[in-house]
Protein backbone atom coordinates (compact mmCIF):
# COMPACT_ATOMS: atom_id res chain seq x y z
CA UNK A 1 0.00 0.00 0.00
CA UNK A 2 2.98 2.33 0.51
CA UNK A 3 3.15 2.71 -3.26
CA UNK A 4 -0.30 4.29 -3.07
CA UNK A 5 0.79 7.04 -0.66
CA UNK A 6 -0.18 10.42 -2.00
CA UNK A 7 -2.38 8.96 -4.74
CA UNK A 8 -6.13 9.36 -4.69
CA UNK A 9 -7.98 6.17 -3.83
CA UNK A 10 -11.18 5.16 -5.59
CA UNK A 11 -13.18 1.97 -5.05
CA UNK A 12 -15.33 0.26 -7.68
CA UNK A 13 -18.22 -1.78 -6.28
CA UNK A 14 -17.57 -5.24 -7.73
CA UNK A 15 -20.85 -7.08 -7.19
CA UNK A 16 -21.33 -7.50 -10.94
CA UNK A 17 -20.83 -5.56 -14.16
CA UNK A 18 -18.20 -3.52 -16.01
CA UNK A 19 -15.80 -3.17 -13.07
CA UNK A 20 -12.55 -3.61 -14.99
CA UNK A 21 -13.22 -0.81 -17.50
CA UNK A 22 -13.50 1.69 -14.62
CA UNK A 23 -10.30 0.37 -13.06
CA UNK A 24 -8.53 0.85 -16.40
CA UNK A 25 -9.53 4.52 -16.58
CA UNK A 26 -8.51 5.08 -12.95
CA UNK A 27 -5.12 3.57 -13.72
CA UNK A 28 -4.73 5.93 -16.69
CA UNK A 29 -5.45 8.85 -14.33
CA UNK A 30 -2.80 7.55 -11.90
CA UNK A 31 -5.46 6.90 -9.26
CA UNK A 32 -5.22 3.87 -6.95
CA UNK A 33 -8.29 1.86 -7.91
CA UNK A 34 -9.58 -1.12 -5.93
CA UNK A 35 -12.59 -3.40 -5.96
CA UNK A 36 -15.16 -3.12 -3.18
CA UNK A 37 -16.79 -6.37 -2.04
CA UNK A 38 -17.44 -5.55 1.62
CA UNK A 39 -17.67 -2.61 4.01
CA UNK A 40 -14.01 -2.91 5.07
CA UNK A 41 -12.99 -2.15 1.47
CA UNK A 42 -14.46 1.37 1.83
CA UNK A 43 -11.89 2.46 4.41
CA UNK A 44 -9.66 5.29 3.23
CA UNK A 45 -11.36 5.82 -0.13
CA UNK A 46 -11.79 9.29 -1.65
CA UNK A 47 -14.59 8.17 -3.95
CA UNK A 48 -16.69 5.14 -4.88
CA UNK A 49 -17.95 4.11 -8.32
CA UNK A 50 -21.10 2.07 -8.84
CA UNK A 51 -20.49 0.58 -12.31
CA UNK A 52 -22.83 -0.43 -15.08
CA UNK A 53 -24.20 -3.94 -15.10
CA UNK A 54 -27.63 -5.27 -14.17
CA UNK A 55 -29.32 -3.09 -11.57
CA UNK A 56 -31.44 -5.99 -10.25
CA UNK A 57 -28.34 -8.13 -9.79
CA UNK A 58 -26.26 -5.36 -8.22
CA UNK A 59 -29.09 -4.23 -5.94
CA UNK A 60 -29.49 -7.76 -4.57
CA UNK A 61 -25.72 -8.07 -4.29
CA UNK A 62 -25.41 -4.86 -2.24
CA UNK A 63 -27.81 -6.35 0.30
CA UNK A 64 -26.12 -9.76 0.24
CA UNK A 65 -22.71 -8.19 0.85
CA UNK A 66 -24.01 -5.85 3.57
CA UNK A 67 -22.98 -2.77 1.58
CA UNK A 68 -26.23 -0.76 1.60
CA UNK A 69 -25.78 1.10 4.92
CA UNK A 70 -21.98 1.48 4.63
CA UNK A 71 -22.36 3.08 1.16
CA UNK A 72 -25.02 5.47 2.49
CA UNK A 73 -22.76 6.31 5.42
CA UNK A 74 -19.86 6.89 3.02
CA UNK A 75 -21.93 9.45 1.08
CA UNK A 76 -23.31 11.11 4.22
CA UNK A 77 -19.75 11.48 5.53
CA UNK A 78 -18.94 13.46 2.37
CA UNK A 79 -17.47 10.73 0.15
CA UNK A 80 -17.82 11.36 -3.58
CA UNK A 81 -19.75 8.84 -5.68
CA UNK A 82 -20.25 8.16 -9.37
CA UNK A 83 -22.96 5.85 -10.68
CA UNK A 84 -22.95 4.86 -14.35
CA UNK A 85 -26.10 3.37 -15.95
CA UNK A 86 -27.15 0.66 -13.47
CA UNK A 87 -25.12 2.59 -10.90
CA UNK A 88 -27.21 5.71 -11.60
CA UNK A 89 -30.39 3.69 -11.02
CA UNK A 90 -29.03 2.49 -7.68
CA UNK A 91 -28.26 6.07 -6.56
CA UNK A 92 -31.76 7.33 -7.43
CA UNK A 93 -34.46 8.30 -4.96
CA UNK A 94 -36.91 5.91 -6.67
CA UNK A 95 -37.41 3.70 -9.74
CA UNK A 96 -40.53 3.99 -11.86
CA UNK A 97 -40.66 0.52 -13.46
CA UNK A 98 -39.43 -2.92 -12.31
CA UNK A 99 -38.49 -1.22 -9.04
CA UNK A 100 -35.36 -2.34 -7.22
CA UNK A 101 -34.24 -1.16 -3.76
CA UNK A 102 -31.88 1.82 -4.21
CA UNK A 103 -29.48 3.80 -2.05
CA UNK A 104 -31.64 6.94 -2.42
CA UNK A 105 -28.71 9.36 -2.53
CA UNK A 106 -29.75 11.32 -5.63
CA UNK A 107 -33.02 13.22 -5.94
CA UNK A 108 -34.21 11.82 -9.29
CA UNK A 109 -36.60 9.11 -10.47
CA UNK A 110 -34.99 6.44 -12.70
CA UNK A 111 -36.80 4.77 -15.59
CA UNK A 112 -35.17 1.42 -16.38
CA UNK A 113 -34.50 0.26 -19.95
CA UNK A 114 -36.12 3.51 -21.03
CA UNK A 115 -34.97 3.24 -24.66
CA UNK A 116 -35.85 -0.47 -25.06
CA UNK A 117 -33.81 -3.66 -25.25
CA UNK A 118 -30.28 -4.10 -26.64
CA UNK A 119 -31.44 -3.63 -30.26
CA UNK A 120 -32.27 -0.03 -29.24
CA UNK A 121 -28.86 0.68 -27.69
CA UNK A 122 -26.99 3.59 -29.31
CA UNK A 123 -24.21 6.12 -28.97
CA UNK A 124 -24.47 9.87 -29.56
CA UNK A 125 -22.70 13.16 -28.84
CA UNK A 126 -23.95 15.24 -25.95
CA UNK A 127 -26.20 18.17 -26.90
CA UNK A 128 -24.50 21.58 -27.35
CA UNK A 129 -24.61 23.67 -24.18
CA UNK A 130 -24.24 22.25 -20.71
CA UNK A 131 -20.93 22.13 -18.85
CA UNK A 132 -18.21 23.49 -21.23
CA UNK A 133 -15.56 21.26 -19.62
CA UNK A 134 -17.56 18.26 -20.75
CA UNK A 135 -18.54 19.49 -24.23
CA UNK A 136 -18.74 17.01 -27.11
CA UNK A 137 -18.88 13.97 -24.85
CA UNK A 138 -19.49 10.77 -26.81
CA UNK A 139 -22.14 8.95 -24.82
CA UNK A 140 -22.58 5.16 -25.11
CA UNK A 141 -26.03 3.97 -24.04
CA UNK A 142 -26.52 0.24 -23.36
CA UNK A 143 -30.09 -0.71 -22.40
CA UNK A 144 -29.93 2.67 -20.72
CA UNK A 145 -32.20 4.25 -18.13
CA UNK A 146 -33.51 7.82 -18.12
CA UNK A 147 -33.61 10.18 -15.17
CA UNK A 148 -36.75 12.24 -14.59
CA UNK A 149 -38.25 14.65 -12.07
CA UNK A 150 -34.94 15.96 -10.70
CA UNK A 151 -35.15 17.80 -7.36
CA UNK A 152 -34.11 21.45 -6.94
CA UNK A 153 -30.61 20.53 -5.74
CA UNK A 154 -29.89 18.43 -8.83
CA UNK A 155 -27.82 20.09 -11.56
CA UNK A 156 -28.03 18.72 -15.13
CA UNK A 157 -24.49 18.75 -16.57
CA UNK A 158 -25.12 17.05 -19.93
CA UNK A 159 -28.09 16.20 -22.11
CA UNK A 160 -28.63 14.00 -25.17
CA UNK A 161 -31.76 14.54 -27.27
CA UNK A 162 -32.74 17.14 -24.60
CA UNK A 163 -32.90 14.48 -21.85
CA UNK A 164 -30.58 14.66 -18.81
CA UNK A 165 -27.76 12.09 -19.10
CA UNK A 166 -25.25 13.43 -16.54
CA UNK A 167 -26.45 14.96 -13.29
CA UNK A 168 -24.87 16.09 -10.05
CA UNK A 169 -26.17 16.66 -6.55
CA UNK A 170 -23.43 17.78 -4.17
CA UNK A 171 -20.74 15.10 -4.35
CA UNK A 172 -22.98 12.55 -6.06
CA UNK A 173 -22.57 12.19 -9.83
CA UNK A 174 -24.67 9.96 -12.09
CA UNK A 175 -24.55 9.22 -15.82
CA UNK A 176 -27.04 7.16 -17.79
CA UNK A 177 -24.29 6.42 -20.34
CA UNK A 178 -20.93 4.64 -20.03
CA UNK A 179 -17.89 6.96 -19.92
CA UNK A 180 -15.78 3.89 -19.09
CA UNK A 181 -16.64 2.28 -22.45
CA UNK A 182 -15.83 5.34 -24.57
CA UNK A 183 -12.54 5.75 -22.71
CA UNK A 184 -13.10 9.47 -22.03
CA UNK A 185 -11.59 10.23 -18.57
CA UNK A 186 -13.27 13.62 -18.04
CA UNK A 187 -16.11 12.31 -15.87
CA UNK A 188 -13.72 10.35 -13.65
CA UNK A 189 -11.61 13.51 -13.36
CA UNK A 190 -14.72 15.45 -12.37
CA UNK A 191 -15.45 12.84 -9.69
CA UNK A 192 -12.01 13.46 -8.20
CA UNK A 193 -12.53 17.24 -8.25
CA UNK A 194 -15.97 17.28 -6.60
CA UNK B 1 -37.22 5.07 -30.38
CA UNK B 2 -35.32 7.33 -32.81
CA UNK B 3 -37.95 10.10 -32.78
CA UNK B 4 -35.46 12.47 -31.15
CA UNK B 5 -32.60 11.71 -33.50
CA UNK B 6 -30.64 14.91 -34.01
CA UNK B 7 -29.76 14.12 -37.62
CA UNK B 8 -26.46 15.98 -37.78
CA UNK B 9 -24.55 13.98 -35.17
CA UNK B 10 -21.63 12.27 -36.94
CA UNK B 11 -20.97 10.19 -33.86
CA UNK B 12 -24.43 8.69 -33.57
CA UNK B 13 -24.42 4.90 -34.02
CA UNK B 14 -27.04 2.23 -33.52
CA UNK B 15 -27.07 -1.24 -32.03
CA UNK B 16 -25.41 -2.72 -35.14
CA UNK B 17 -22.11 -1.12 -34.08
CA UNK B 18 -19.62 -3.65 -32.73
CA UNK B 19 -18.73 -1.31 -29.84
CA UNK B 20 -22.30 -1.37 -28.51
CA UNK B 21 -22.50 -5.16 -28.83
CA UNK B 22 -19.28 -5.60 -26.85
CA UNK B 23 -20.65 -2.96 -24.45
CA UNK B 24 -23.49 -5.24 -23.36
CA UNK B 25 -21.07 -8.16 -22.99
CA UNK B 26 -18.99 -5.91 -20.69
CA UNK B 27 -22.11 -5.23 -18.60
CA UNK B 28 -22.59 -8.96 -18.08
CA UNK B 29 -19.06 -9.44 -16.73
CA UNK B 30 -18.64 -10.80 -13.23
CA UNK B 31 -22.14 -12.26 -13.50
CA UNK B 32 -23.96 -15.58 -13.78
CA UNK B 33 -26.18 -16.31 -16.80
CA UNK B 34 -28.70 -19.08 -16.18
CA UNK B 35 -30.55 -21.42 -18.56
CA UNK B 36 -34.33 -21.29 -17.97
CA UNK B 37 -37.22 -23.01 -19.69
CA UNK B 38 -40.21 -20.97 -18.48
CA UNK B 39 -41.22 -17.70 -16.80
CA UNK B 40 -41.21 -19.23 -13.33
CA UNK B 41 -37.62 -20.41 -13.66
CA UNK B 42 -36.64 -17.04 -15.13
CA UNK B 43 -38.04 -15.25 -12.08
CA UNK B 44 -36.25 -17.67 -9.79
CA UNK B 45 -32.98 -16.98 -11.62
CA UNK B 46 -33.46 -13.19 -11.42
CA UNK B 47 -34.35 -13.46 -7.73
CA UNK B 48 -31.18 -15.50 -7.09
CA UNK B 49 -29.02 -12.78 -8.65
CA UNK B 50 -28.52 -13.93 -12.27
CA UNK B 51 -27.39 -11.06 -14.55
CA UNK B 52 -29.21 -12.58 -17.56
CA UNK B 53 -31.21 -15.66 -18.52
CA UNK B 54 -30.91 -17.96 -21.51
CA UNK B 55 -34.40 -18.92 -22.67
CA UNK B 56 -34.57 -22.44 -24.10
CA UNK B 57 -37.13 -25.21 -24.37
CA UNK B 58 -35.04 -27.97 -22.84
CA UNK B 59 -31.86 -27.68 -20.78
CA UNK B 60 -28.88 -29.36 -22.48
CA UNK B 61 -29.09 -32.45 -20.23
CA UNK B 62 -32.62 -33.10 -21.56
CA UNK B 63 -31.61 -32.38 -25.17
CA UNK B 64 -28.90 -34.99 -24.73
CA UNK B 65 -31.35 -37.49 -23.21
CA UNK B 66 -34.23 -36.95 -25.66
CA UNK B 67 -32.21 -36.86 -28.88
CA UNK B 68 -33.87 -35.69 -32.10
CA UNK B 69 -33.36 -32.29 -33.70
CA UNK B 70 -32.94 -29.41 -31.23
CA UNK B 71 -34.09 -26.07 -32.67
CA UNK B 72 -34.61 -22.43 -31.64
CA UNK B 73 -37.16 -22.18 -28.83
CA UNK B 74 -40.81 -21.31 -29.42
CA UNK B 75 -41.41 -17.58 -29.89
CA UNK B 76 -44.28 -17.49 -27.38
CA UNK B 77 -42.15 -19.08 -24.71
CA UNK B 78 -39.33 -16.55 -25.26
CA UNK B 79 -41.82 -13.66 -25.18
CA UNK B 80 -43.28 -14.98 -21.96
CA UNK B 81 -39.85 -14.96 -20.37
CA UNK B 82 -39.09 -11.47 -21.74
CA UNK B 83 -42.27 -10.22 -20.05
CA UNK B 84 -41.49 -11.90 -16.75
CA UNK B 85 -38.02 -10.46 -16.00
CA UNK B 86 -36.18 -7.13 -16.29
CA UNK B 87 -32.68 -8.62 -16.77
CA UNK B 88 -31.42 -9.32 -20.33
CA UNK B 89 -32.88 -12.33 -22.12
CA UNK B 90 -30.73 -14.45 -24.41
CA UNK B 91 -31.80 -17.29 -26.68
CA UNK B 92 -30.10 -19.90 -28.85
CA UNK B 93 -30.10 -20.49 -32.60
CA UNK B 94 -28.69 -23.40 -34.56
CA UNK B 95 -25.18 -22.90 -35.98
CA UNK B 96 -25.54 -21.23 -39.39
CA UNK B 97 -29.31 -20.69 -39.12
CA UNK B 98 -29.54 -17.07 -40.28
CA UNK B 99 -33.34 -17.00 -40.22
CA UNK B 100 -33.69 -18.28 -36.66
CA UNK B 101 -31.32 -15.45 -35.74
CA UNK B 102 -33.44 -12.91 -37.67
CA UNK B 103 -36.51 -14.11 -35.76
CA UNK B 104 -34.75 -13.60 -32.40
CA UNK B 105 -33.56 -10.17 -33.53
CA UNK B 106 -37.15 -9.26 -34.45
CA UNK B 107 -38.17 -10.41 -30.96
CA UNK B 108 -35.69 -7.93 -29.48
CA UNK B 109 -33.70 -10.65 -27.73
CA UNK B 110 -30.70 -9.03 -25.99
CA UNK B 111 -28.07 -11.63 -26.97
CA UNK B 112 -28.17 -14.49 -29.49
CA UNK B 113 -26.21 -17.67 -28.74
CA UNK B 114 -25.21 -19.42 -31.98
CA UNK B 115 -24.93 -22.68 -30.13
CA UNK B 116 -23.51 -26.15 -30.62
CA UNK B 117 -26.10 -27.35 -28.08
CA UNK B 118 -28.73 -27.16 -30.84
CA UNK B 119 -28.52 -29.32 -33.96
CA UNK B 120 -26.38 -27.46 -36.55
CA UNK B 121 -28.23 -26.09 -39.60
CA UNK B 122 -25.05 -25.60 -41.66
CA UNK B 123 -22.10 -27.95 -41.45
CA UNK B 124 -19.60 -25.52 -43.01
CA UNK B 125 -20.56 -21.94 -42.22
CA UNK B 126 -21.49 -19.90 -39.18
CA UNK B 127 -23.75 -16.84 -39.35
CA UNK B 128 -22.33 -13.48 -40.54
CA UNK B 129 -22.96 -11.85 -37.19
CA UNK B 130 -21.80 -8.35 -38.15
CA UNK B 131 -24.99 -7.98 -40.16
CA UNK B 132 -27.28 -7.93 -37.07
CA UNK B 133 -28.40 -5.43 -34.43
CA UNK B 134 -28.44 -8.15 -31.78
CA UNK B 135 -25.08 -9.13 -30.34
CA UNK B 136 -23.97 -12.78 -30.59
CA UNK B 137 -22.13 -15.13 -28.28
CA UNK B 138 -20.43 -18.25 -29.66
CA UNK B 139 -18.68 -21.24 -28.14
CA UNK B 140 -14.99 -22.00 -28.65
CA UNK B 141 -12.60 -24.77 -27.62
CA UNK B 142 -9.38 -22.94 -28.46
CA UNK B 143 -7.99 -19.57 -29.53
CA UNK B 144 -8.27 -20.18 -33.27
CA UNK B 145 -11.95 -21.06 -32.99
CA UNK B 146 -12.57 -18.04 -30.72
CA UNK B 147 -10.91 -15.65 -33.19
CA UNK B 148 -12.79 -17.12 -36.18
CA UNK B 149 -16.08 -16.48 -34.37
CA UNK B 150 -15.00 -12.93 -33.42
CA UNK B 151 -14.00 -12.39 -37.05
CA UNK B 152 -17.57 -13.32 -38.01
CA UNK B 153 -18.85 -10.75 -35.50
CA UNK B 154 -19.31 -12.54 -32.16
CA UNK B 155 -19.26 -9.94 -29.34
CA UNK B 156 -18.72 -12.52 -26.60
CA UNK B 157 -16.93 -15.86 -26.48
CA UNK B 158 -17.74 -18.68 -24.09
CA UNK B 159 -16.02 -22.01 -23.71
CA UNK B 160 -18.08 -24.85 -25.10
CA UNK B 161 -17.30 -27.18 -22.24
CA UNK B 162 -19.55 -30.20 -22.59
CA UNK B 163 -23.10 -28.92 -22.17
CA UNK B 164 -25.51 -31.01 -20.12
CA UNK B 165 -22.75 -33.24 -18.77
CA UNK B 166 -22.46 -31.78 -15.26
CA UNK B 167 -18.75 -32.42 -15.77
CA UNK B 168 -16.40 -29.43 -15.61
CA UNK B 169 -13.43 -31.14 -17.27
CA UNK B 170 -14.13 -29.90 -20.81
CA UNK B 171 -14.73 -26.28 -19.76
CA UNK B 172 -11.42 -26.41 -17.88
CA UNK B 173 -9.70 -27.84 -20.95
CA UNK B 174 -11.14 -25.10 -23.19
CA UNK B 175 -10.31 -22.28 -20.76
CA UNK B 176 -6.75 -23.51 -20.32
CA UNK B 177 -6.45 -23.85 -24.06
CA UNK B 178 -7.71 -20.33 -24.91
CA UNK B 179 -5.83 -18.60 -22.07
CA UNK B 180 -2.65 -20.66 -22.61
CA UNK B 181 -2.63 -19.93 -26.34
CA UNK B 182 -3.04 -16.22 -25.56
CA UNK B 183 0.08 -16.35 -23.39
CA UNK B 184 1.98 -18.18 -26.13
CA UNK B 185 0.91 -15.62 -28.71
CA UNK B 186 2.09 -12.76 -26.47
CA UNK B 187 5.58 -14.24 -26.38
CA UNK B 188 5.99 -14.30 -30.18
CA UNK B 189 8.01 -11.80 -32.20
CA UNK B 190 6.05 -9.58 -34.63
CA UNK B 191 7.42 -11.35 -37.73
CA UNK B 192 6.12 -14.66 -36.38
CA UNK B 193 2.48 -13.52 -36.20
CA UNK B 194 1.46 -14.27 -39.78
CA UNK B 195 2.67 -17.86 -39.64
CA UNK B 196 0.94 -18.20 -36.28
CA UNK B 197 -2.31 -16.84 -37.73
CA UNK B 198 -2.01 -19.50 -40.42
CA UNK B 199 -1.42 -22.14 -37.74
CA UNK B 200 -4.44 -20.98 -35.69
CA UNK B 201 -6.59 -20.56 -38.83
CA UNK B 202 -7.53 -17.15 -37.46
CA UNK B 203 -7.70 -13.63 -38.96
CA UNK B 204 -4.28 -11.90 -38.85
CA UNK B 205 -5.59 -8.59 -37.46
CA UNK B 206 -7.20 -10.36 -34.51
CA UNK B 207 -4.06 -12.40 -33.90
CA UNK B 208 -2.14 -9.12 -33.77
CA UNK B 209 -4.67 -7.63 -31.34
CA UNK B 210 -4.24 -10.56 -28.96
CA UNK B 211 -0.45 -10.37 -29.28
CA UNK B 212 -0.52 -6.68 -28.32
CA UNK B 213 -3.22 -6.77 -25.63
CA UNK B 214 -2.90 -10.21 -24.05
CA UNK B 215 -6.64 -10.80 -24.16
CA UNK B 216 -9.46 -11.47 -26.60
CA UNK B 217 -11.01 -8.34 -28.15
CA UNK B 218 -14.36 -9.36 -26.56
CA UNK B 219 -15.30 -10.71 -23.11
CA UNK B 220 -14.41 -14.35 -22.47
CA UNK B 221 -16.93 -16.35 -20.42
CA UNK B 222 -17.12 -20.01 -19.32
CA UNK B 223 -19.92 -22.48 -20.03
CA UNK B 224 -20.57 -26.21 -20.19
CA UNK B 225 -20.61 -28.46 -17.15
CA UNK B 226 -20.69 -25.95 -14.26
CA UNK B 227 -22.71 -27.63 -11.48
CA UNK B 228 -21.37 -26.42 -8.11
CA UNK B 229 -20.15 -23.19 -6.42
CA UNK B 230 -16.50 -24.35 -6.59
CA UNK B 231 -16.96 -25.15 -10.32
CA UNK B 232 -17.95 -21.51 -10.83
CA UNK B 233 -15.00 -20.21 -8.80
CA UNK B 234 -12.60 -22.54 -10.64
CA UNK B 235 -13.65 -21.15 -14.03
CA UNK B 236 -13.13 -17.59 -12.80
CA UNK B 237 -9.70 -18.53 -11.46
CA UNK B 238 -8.74 -19.95 -14.86
CA UNK B 239 -9.57 -16.64 -16.53
CA UNK B 240 -13.31 -16.67 -17.30
CA UNK B 241 -14.82 -13.20 -16.84
CA UNK B 242 -18.33 -14.52 -16.08
CA UNK B 243 -20.13 -17.86 -16.23
CA UNK B 244 -23.09 -19.58 -17.84
CA UNK B 245 -24.88 -22.29 -15.87
CA UNK B 246 -27.11 -24.54 -17.93
CA UNK B 247 -28.44 -27.79 -16.58
CA UNK B 248 -26.51 -27.37 -13.32
CA UNK B 249 -29.23 -25.41 -11.57
CA UNK B 250 -32.58 -26.84 -12.64
CA UNK B 251 -31.29 -30.44 -12.80
CA UNK B 252 -30.13 -30.22 -9.18
CA UNK B 253 -32.29 -31.10 -6.18
CA UNK B 254 -32.48 -27.50 -4.91
CA UNK B 255 -32.53 -25.00 -7.80
CA UNK B 256 -33.21 -21.82 -5.81
CA UNK B 257 -30.57 -22.45 -3.14
CA UNK B 258 -28.05 -23.67 -5.69
CA UNK B 259 -28.63 -20.66 -7.94
CA UNK B 260 -27.98 -18.29 -5.01
CA UNK B 261 -24.93 -20.31 -3.96
CA UNK B 262 -23.38 -20.22 -7.43
CA UNK B 263 -23.97 -16.46 -7.65
CA UNK B 264 -22.27 -16.00 -4.28
CA UNK B 265 -19.28 -18.17 -5.19
CA UNK B 266 -18.96 -16.33 -8.50
CA UNK B 267 -18.80 -12.94 -6.72
CA UNK B 268 -16.24 -14.20 -4.20
CA UNK B 269 -14.24 -16.54 -6.40
CA UNK B 270 -11.00 -15.28 -4.88
CA UNK B 271 -12.13 -16.02 -1.31
CA UNK B 272 -12.23 -19.73 -0.40
CA UNK B 273 -14.06 -19.05 2.88
CA UNK B 274 -16.95 -17.44 0.98
CA UNK B 275 -17.02 -20.25 -1.60
CA UNK B 276 -17.15 -22.72 1.31
CA UNK B 277 -19.99 -20.74 2.88
CA UNK B 278 -21.85 -20.94 -0.44
CA UNK B 279 -21.56 -24.75 -0.40
CA UNK B 280 -23.09 -25.09 3.07
CA UNK B 281 -26.49 -26.79 3.27
CA UNK B 282 -26.85 -27.59 -0.43
CA UNK B 283 -28.66 -30.76 -1.51
CA UNK B 284 -27.29 -33.00 -4.28
CA UNK B 285 -25.91 -31.50 -7.46
CA UNK B 286 -27.06 -32.81 -10.84
CA UNK B 287 -25.83 -36.24 -11.74
CA UNK B 288 -22.79 -35.99 -14.02
CA UNK B 289 -21.52 -37.91 -17.01
CA UNK B 290 -17.97 -39.29 -17.12
CA UNK B 291 -16.48 -38.15 -20.44
CA UNK B 292 -15.09 -41.57 -21.42
CA UNK B 293 -18.65 -42.94 -21.52
CA UNK B 294 -19.58 -40.37 -24.20
CA UNK B 295 -18.99 -41.43 -27.77
CA UNK B 296 -17.27 -38.79 -29.97
CA UNK B 297 -20.52 -38.44 -31.92
CA UNK B 298 -22.38 -37.61 -28.68
CA UNK B 299 -20.05 -34.73 -27.79
CA UNK B 300 -21.77 -31.42 -28.50
CA UNK B 301 -18.46 -29.51 -28.34
CA UNK B 302 -17.36 -31.13 -31.62
CA UNK B 303 -20.01 -29.12 -33.48
CA UNK B 304 -18.81 -25.84 -35.00
CA UNK B 305 -16.11 -25.17 -37.59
Amino acid sequence: MSGDRGRRRVGVVAVQGAVEKHLTILEELDVAGRTVLGKDDLAGLDAVILPGGESTTISKGLERLGLVDPLRAFAVAGGAMLGTCAGAILLAREVRNDAVPTLGLLDVRAVRNAYGTQVNSFSASSDPGGDPELAGMRCVFIRAPQLEDPGAAVEVLLRVDTRPVLVREGRILASTFHPELAGDPRIHQLLLEL
Amino acid sequence: MSDQSSGNDDQRTGAESFELKIGLAEMLRNGVIMDVTDAEQAKLAQEAGACAVMALERVPADIRRDGGVARMSAVDMIENIQRSVSIPVMAKVRIGHVMEARVLEALGVDFIDESEVLTPADDEHHIDKHDFKSPFVCGARNLGEALRRIGEGAAMIRTKGEAGSGNIVEAVRHLRSVCGEIRTLQSLRPEELMAHAKHLQAPYELVRFVHENGRLPVPNFAAGGIATPPDAALCRQLGAEAIFVGSGIFKSEDPAARARAIVHANTHWQDAAEVMAACRGLANAMEGIEMSTLDESERLANRGW
